[in-house]
């Protein structure tokens, strides 16, 4: 019977779920409007950086644009003597990007249902020359000397109950050379082979000849490994070591090394001088998450997400020593690459 | 829709063969409440999940990395949480303000989403959804149970999961809409996600009746020295009674079922490994068995209601074993849709199946324990499946592995229905009487 009275108020609790879904959907709808409105200011407004048309040629640093306005989230570069001067603007959309050897890999986005992913290769002034299909979305991009394109992409499951995310990295030639999937690799730990199904591959950097770094995760556990492709085999160098970058002379490897301990994930940047095998660790107070460049063998670069803005990011310098400092190299912008 | 407790207890455990076809099935709207609740709830939790790692990666600039690293500690967390949600529902014995709490959580975290720009804070969100996912389900099974009539409990149970499975499918369509019309528009699936959660809680909230679960004193229909037990139990340790009871074979069933379920990312990337399907399409083959499983999920209940909730359980297994062998041998269109089919099939004859058998073979009064031990056991089992299978896959390949889950599957199912059948308390009750 108390049931009974309890539902006396039936009508009450109608008419305040029907003011709640009222509210909901319509609060949503608002939301979504006022949203569309921003977007279409961001994508059509005055640039907040300054920018010219068309990429400049020649020595260069190409990026991702993220300076709301004209030409967000479009490919960008600037002359590698004026890094802080004017922007010259591509055409096409990336969420990574890397330019070398007169190529340009552009890892983007495709929205749709479902939403899909490509990497399209584009020649030096930012048209497309061929295109390949991405299995998820784009993390990490580089082109090797002589043309090869390695690419990494996170792939989901539909839903986060069940195994939550794997990596994908393949590298293959715009042409017929194709090196698969580097999971498929042999791959030795510490000297014995990983059989596990739960490994990972990701952050390709070429150094010279068929060789190559890149990073393995296992187990919760990550190591640097220097690769062979003409032997599809990975061997780990170190450990704790993740998006390895080689220096522009060959005898470093710079890499994120994630902070020991519990809680919130932080990286920090370690250096490797492959020929001693000393790591000089640069603490971070801002974690680090990005795949390093070398501006030159002095200077590393890397991107960082701009606080309080969701979708901008910046371009920091650090010098490759002890507790140096990262310093702002380029504003609004993501995913740098030096084309020397 | 609302039983007399006398009468639940009198048929809760009926399965006469004839029954099911002689009583009426009447869907009950508490269920169907609880469904569209369920439904709201996976719109709201998919279209985030199906986004979030676009976000991550290309509105916040982080790397998905960290986030498998936590994945094994959440789920460990949400097995123990699940117990102790279904027990707290049973000691109470009002399971509502139980699941408002998990169904609550969830849609909090979604409002943190709307501010959180770290990695910290996006994983503490999704474990946040996860624990709250953890709470609410055996509570809202219990309840299900509860208001369901004892003939056509699995059909219920169909109606609810097929209501569930809608809003899983339709979540992450609804967030793609959304990016397509706002490019970037992360936040709009955000608010969206927050309004659907919203809407769910305020369903379970003001619709769904605080339901009181049956005392066990009135189960004196039951055996008698278990009823007894079962009194001493409330203050000993109920889930010792409940191991201990007439839901252990069906624990002991679910778990040797459990360690040959090699979940589904395997039988996708064994589909995969063939080379006949662009990886493209891997996100499809979620939405194929999904859509098998909604279409099935009422039909399955309703044979295992008309049959035995026991059988379609175990037969499920077999259809199970089939998908892994389609997986192992084929990747061509034909294979593919076979297993997609057989794969929601499985779903649909052992996913809401398992909950109306656990339901109705735990003792009088432990009902939200008894689901929670059987989907622990499920979720255990699995977790301890798939790791294996994991360790195994790169030394013989994904057909070998499958083809040796389904020859073990098929092996473990004549066994498992021996320990389901052993005690046929179903017909010894029905002598009783």
């Amino acid at each position: 019977m108390t049931e009974r009275q309890h539902w006396s108020s039936r009508r009450v609790r109608w008419t305040a779920l029907i003011a709640i879904a009222a509210l909901a959907l319509g609060g949503s709808v608002i939301y979504a409007l006022l949203a569309f409105e921003r977007y279409q200011d961001q994508i059509t407004g005055v640039s907040a950086a300054s920018v010219t048309e068309d990429l400049p040629t020649g020595s260069r640093i190409v990026f991702r644009n993220t300076a709301s306005g004209e030409g967000y989230g479009k490919i960008a570069a600037v002359p590698l003597d004026d890094p802080q001067g004017p922007r010259g603007l591509g055409d096409v959309p990336c969420d990574r990007v890397y330019a070398a050897v007169g190529m340009i890999s552009c890892m983007r986005t495709i929205r749709g249902i479902p939403t899909t992913f490509e990497t399209q290769v584009l020649d030096s002034k930012g048209h497309p020359v061929t295109t390949w299909p991405l299995p998820g979305v784009p993390s990490r991009t580089r082109i090797s000397h002589d043309g090869l394109v390695a690419t990494t992409a996170f792939v989901t499951g539909h839903s986060y109950a069940t195994n939550s995310f794997s990596t994908e990295t393949t590298i293959r030639g715009t042409g017929d050379r194709d090196y698969g999937n580097l999971e498929d690799f042999r791959m030795l730990i510490n000297g014995s082979e990983l059989t596990a199904a739960d490994r990972n591959v990701w952050g390709v950097t070429f150094a010279s000849g068929d060789s190559f770094y890149a990073t393995v995760a296992s187990g919760g556990e990550t190591w640097l490994v220097s690769g062979s492709l003409r032997t599809k085999t990975l061997k780990s160098v170190v450990e704790n070591a993740e998006c390895p970058s080689i220096s522009p002379d060959g005898t470093r490897v710079a890499f994120k090394k994630r902070r020991p301990g519990v809680g919130a994930v932080h990286w920090d940047i370690a250096v490797l001088d492959l020929a001693s095998g000393h790591e000089t660790l640069l603490p971070l107070d801002r974690s680090m998450d990005d795949q390093i460049e070398w501006l030159d063998d002095g200077t590393m670069l890397f991107g960082s997400p701009r606080e309080g803005t969701v979708g901008d990011s910046d371009i920091l310098s650090i010098k490759p020593v002890a507790h140096a400092a990262p310093q702002l190299f380029i504003e609004h912008a993501w995913s740098p690459s030096v084309e020397r | 829709m609302y039983l007399s407790l006398s009468d639940w207890t009198a048929r809760r455990d009926a399965v006469d063969r004839n029954r099911a076809s002689k009583v009426a099935f009447k869907a009950s709207p508490t269920v169907i409440a609880l469904g569209i609740v369920s439904m709201l709830t996976d719109i709201s939790s998919e279209s985030v999940a199906a986004v979030l790692p676009l976000y991550v990666t290309s509105a916040l600039g982080l790397s998905m990395v960290a986030y498998g690293f936590l994945d094994g500690l959440n789920q460990g967390l949400s097995a123990i949480v699940r117990i102790g949600a279904g027990y707290t529902a049973d000691r109470t014995r009002r399971p509502k303000p139980v699941a408002v709490v998990g169904y609550g959580l969830s849609a909090v975290a979604r409002v943190g989403l709307l501010f959180v720009q770290g990695f910290g804070g996006i994983t503490a969100i999704v474990g946040a959804d996860r624990i709250g996912k953890g709470i609410r389900t055996a509570p809202r099974d219990a309840m299900i149970q509860s208001s369901s009539q004892p003939e056509h409990l699995a059909r219920s149970f169909g109606v609810h999961r097929m209501l569930d499975t809608i809003g899983a499918t339709v979540g992450p369509f609804l967030a793609f809409v959304v990016l397509l019309i706002v490019p970037d528009g992360y936040r709009v699936v955000f608010v969206v996600s927050l309004a659907a959660a919203v809407l769910g809680v305020a369903v379970l909230g003001l619709i769904v009746p605080n339901l009181r679960l049956h005392r066990p004193v009135a189960a004196s229909v039951d055996v008698p020295s278990e009823a007894k037990k079962d009194g001493a139990a409330r203050h000993t340790g109920q889930i010792g009674e409940v191991l201990r009871g007439r839901l252990r074979p069906v624990l002991l069933a679910t778990g040797v079922l459990g360690l040959v379920t090699v979940g589904d990312g395997f039988v996708y990337l064994a589909l995969m490994s063939h080379g006949h399907l662009q990886t493209f399409w891997f996100p499809l083959l979620f939405v194929g068995s999904n859509a098998v499983f909604l279409i099935l999920a009422i039909p399955m209940g309703r044979l295992a209601d008309r049959t035995s909730r026991s059988a379609v359980f175990v037969v499920g297994h077999v259809a199970l074993a089939a998908a892994y062998v389609c997986a192992g041998l084929g990747g061509t269109l034909p294979m593919v849709l076979l297993c997609l089919v057989l794969l929601g099939s499985f779903y649909a004859a052992t996913d809401g199946v398992l909950s109306a058998l656990a339901s109705q073979r735990s003792p009088s009064g432990a009902t939200s324990t008894g689901i929670a031990s059987a989907q622990t056991v499920v979720a255990v089992t699995r977790l301890v499946a798939s790791t294996g299978a994991g360790a195994l896959w790169f030394v013989f390949g994904a057909g070998p592995v499958m083809l040796g889950a389904a020859v073990f599957m098929v092996v473990l199912v004549p066994f498992a229905w021996r320990l389901l059948s052993k005690r046929n308390d179903e017909t010894a009750l029905e002598i009783e009487r």
